[in-house]
């Protein structure tokens, strides 16, 4: 069954090789290679400053980097046009910011922010976009009343939950997500964690997710890259590098987490 | 009575060239903002210092020049600047819109249909459609490039969510020729339906943000909105208390501290020509119907 399943979802979605991006004489990552399959959850950990940053936005088209190929479906993305660039930006891409004042429009309505990819994609009809509208926000658990609002007045926590609703309207097929827990109390990120792990396995997402929280990649991630000094140094599944680390740093970053 | 202390219509030939050739990409790409080296005019900044650029570009001495402000040829914007231009450029001014050839408005297009051969000149505060939406020049800029106009259509949205309909009443976002997004500069909605297919030029230039754009003759421009909540071109429910037109744009005139209030026509020139035709309103002198 295994097997068959690897069978078909044989091509990778994203394919990235020797992703190199250097600050003048500092290196930002370097070397970077990896496969995501389609429905593959990617964490990414690391220390501050260890390059994981810079790689997610190398890799969603922030910033271009120095060296290296990234390949969406087979085609090469740092190849592509502004335009074609933005198409996939507000399609098939979708990129969920740490802080939700960066991914959201704080001047305009919960329901707005909602319908903006929506009407960027063409959508003109009001009662079709409120109709949807309202079914994200009942899915990333926000009160349908709550529609004409603006972020302003959420929490922080409802805050998060809007963008990822506002990033997953249009059905994208890769998701970037950059430390979506961070800033968050405990209680809050478990509740996050739990709706986005299972939007993630309702909708079959593919996703790539930095965080230096290692407890998020526990329940999201299925693979696991280890960053440190712009180069990845270990990875494997999740659980084989968090339960039996190899390399120094992990076994150090392991070790470090707090028992509570 | 032509001061000779200035050159023709104030501009000097240099730039009244310049001006001439961003009018001419402009009109040859409808609905895109050209930059231009916009001057200091002997004018504030919000007193129509663009369209007084783009006018002087296109008089010549035979032109009949006309200018309404919010419709009207007697207020002071428009006066001076008639003013301006008789004594720089000496030539013919009415307030009779079929006979000029240039018109300068603010805030209006003329009830009358203009005919072929006409320039409307549009006084334009702020030319960029998504600027209030999107604060960065850079990003605007790769928007329109790009044709990304979600954004506006969540302006309307949001119209839409808060007040139920669509608000905006004025300076209302139109798509020009199937391409660009262009603001008609502040127009009440209500004119909006006279920007497509007119026969006349139309051209709008403002001064402090240094930009002209351009409506060419029969050009197809759509008001932007939603499938279940079509554009409507609305004015006050009411006529002319002067005249007793129905179809024109309304101005609402407060006339006591009681709540007295009287409407009439914005566009003083068609008004006064419906009272010499005989038409009658409401509180017309004598109140009698013809």
């Amino acid at each position: 069954m295994t097997l068959m399943q690897n069978a078909i979802t044989a091509a990778p979605l994203l394919s990235v090789q020797g992703l190199t991006k250097r600050y003048g004489a500092r290196i930002g990552c370097m070397g970077v290679g990896f496969d995501l399959y389609p429905g593959e959850v990617l964490g990414i950990v690391g220390e501050s400053g260890s390059g994981k940053s810079t790689l997610l936005s190398c890799l969603a088209g922030h910033q271009r980097p120095d060296e290296g190929r990234i390949l969406f479906d087979g085609a090469d993305v740092l190849a592509f046009s502004e335009a074609e660039r933005r198409r996939l930006l507000r399609g098939d891409w979708a990129y969920v910011h740490q802080n939700p004042r960066d991914g959201l429009r704080m001047g305009v309505s919960a329901g707005g922010n909602v319908g903006e990819r929506l009407m960027a994609v063409g959508a003109r009809n009001y009662a079709a976009i409120r109709e949807t509208a309202t079914d994200w926000l009942g899915r990333v658990e926000i009160a349908a009343d709550r529609i004409d609002d603006r972020p302003s007045a959420f929490s922080g926590g409802m805050q998060q939950r809007l963008q990822i609703a506002r990033n997953l309207v249009t059905g994208p097929r890769l998701v970037f997500m950059d430390e979506p827990t961070g800033g968050l109390d405990v209680s809050v990120q478990a509740r996050l964690l739990d709706l986005l792990g299972g939007l993630v396995r309702d909708l079959g997402l593919s996703v790539v997710i930095v965080t230096h929280d290692l407890a998020v990649v526990r329940l999201l991630a299925d693979r696991l890259m280890v960053m440190k000094s712009g180069r990845v140094v270990e990875c494997g599944l999740t659980d084989q590098v968090l339960d039996d680390p190899q390399h120094a740093y992990t076994q150090l970053l392991v070790s470090s987490v707090l028992q509570v | 009575m032509t001061d000779q202390a200035y050159n023709f219509a104030y501009l000097d030939e240099q730039t009244k060239r310049m001006i001439r050739r961003a009018l001419l990409k402009a009109l040859a790409i409808p609905g895109y903002q050209v930059p231009f080296a916009s001057r200091e005019m002997p004018m504030p900044y919000g007193w129509g210092t663009g369209g007084a650029q783009v006018t002087a570009a296109c008089l010549t001495p035979d032109d009949r020049l006309k200018v309404i402000d919010q419709g009207a040829d007697d207020t002071t914007n428009a006066v001076s600047i008639r003013r301006f231009f008789q004594r720089t450029a000496g030539v013919e001014t009415t307030e009779r819109t079929a006979e000029a050839t240039v018109i300068q408005t603010r805030h209006r297009i003329p009830e009358q249909p203009l005919s072929e051969g006409q320039i409307l000149v549009y006084q334009v505060p702020i030319p960029e459609p998504l600027r209030f939406l999107e604060p960065r020049e850079t990003e605007t800029r790769k928007m329109h490039e790009l044709e990304e106009y979600g954004l506006m259509h969540v302006k309307l949205y949001e119209d839409i969510a808060r007040h139920g309909e669509i608000a905006t009443a004025y300076a209302y976002p139109v798509r020009v020729e199937g391409r660009y997004v262009m603001d008609p500069s502040p127009i009440p909605k209500f004119d909006n339906p006279k920007l497509a297919g007119n026969p006349a030029i139309q051209l709008f230039g403002a001064g402090r943000e240094a930009r002209i754009y351009a409506v060419p003759p029969y050009s197809d421009v759509v008001s932007l909105d939603f499938e279940d909540h079509p554009f409507v071109a609305s004015k006050a429910d009411h006529e002319c208390d002067l005249c007793g037109s129905a179809g024109s744009y309304l101005d609402e005139v407060i006339t006591d501290d009681r709540g007295t209030r009287m409407f009439v026509c914005s566009d003083t020139d068609f008004c006064a020509s419906r009272q010499a035709q005989g038409h009658r309103g409401r509180l017309s002198p004598q109140g009698a119907t013809p």
